[in-house]
């Protein structure tokens, strides 16, 4: 699935990080009707964590009040070159993953 | 002892008087759903929720209830021994009361998270943060809504 993924190439060690992250997903609520009536199935990322080399830095919940196409953004501080990696994992066994990595001077 | 009318008549009056005044104070002033509070409850627990040090960035006026961003963030030196455990977000009149949890550690350096979220009506909207010593803190804000997301028909 399609994610975009801004973290910083560089870093000096020590220093505060903004990551940002935004995938693609329709993140229907369960609460929609069609127009004859039919009640639409919830389909929601429920969960999304960010590893640092390993190491778990960030993880959040998310509910169906989490807008379409989520996007989250939080900190960290750049300890030392490597990856970070992301997972997304939803309704009706969803999982996607992305990573990105970072060189720490 | 013989009542007259008049008696009887102030005597009945300041019974309804006593009878109704409780149940209109039982009422809070402002009305917080009781799923809100369930909410919150499963949370926090039993403990104390004071106010302050979280700040809600959020538009106070929205005009489509979609995709609203907000951004949280706590006031914490974000040491090994004074961080922010968690950020909980909650709303008051969506079909369900959460929004999100989000996890932070001293790790995070900076006690902040932005997201876009949805409200299905004016609304009030809390944040809840959770330190390191197990105090919890909040912030609501009130926002209006001009178009509700949420419940209106698939196309």
């Amino acid at each position: 699935m399609a994610a975009l993924i801004n973290v910083p190439a560089k870093a000096k060690r020590g220093d505060i990080i903004e990551i940002r992250t935004l995938t693609s997903h329709i993140m229907e609520t369960g609460f929609r009707h069609t127009a004859d009536g039919q009640l639409v199935p919830r389909d929601i990322i429920t969960s999304f964590t960010c590893r640092y080399n390993g190491t778990e830095v960030f993880r959040a919940d998310l509910f169906p009040a989490i807008a379409a196409n989520p996007y989250l953004s939080f900190f960290t501080i750049a300890k030392e070159s490597g990856k970070f990696e992301f997972e997304w994992i939803g309704d009706n066994g969803y999982s996607s993953t992305a990573s990105a990595s970072i060189t720490v001077e | 002892m013989p009542t007259t009318r008049r008696q009887f008549l102030s005597l009945a009056g300041s019974a309804t008087v006593a009878g109704t005044i409780p149940i209109v104070t039982l009422r809070p002033l402002e009305a917080t759903p009781a799923m809100l509070t369930a909410a919150i409850r499963n949370v926090v627990g039993e403990a104390q929720i004071r106010t302050g040090k979280v700040k809600l960035d959020i538009p106070p006026l929205v005009e489509n209830g979609n995709t609203v961003p907000m951004t949280v963030s706590v006031a914490s030196p974000m040491t090994a021994n004074d961080y922010v455990k968690s950020i909980h977000v909650f709303n008051e009149k969506n079909p369900q009361p959460n929004i999100g949890n989000f996890h932070l550690n001293p790790s995070s350096g900076r006690a902040q998270v932005s997201t876009r979220i949805r409200l299905a009506d004016t609304q009030k909207v809390v944040a809840i943060a959770r330190l390191s010593d197990d105090t919890f803190w909040q912030v609501a804000t009130e926002i209006v809504v001009t178009l509700a997301a949420c419940t209106e028909e698939m196309n």
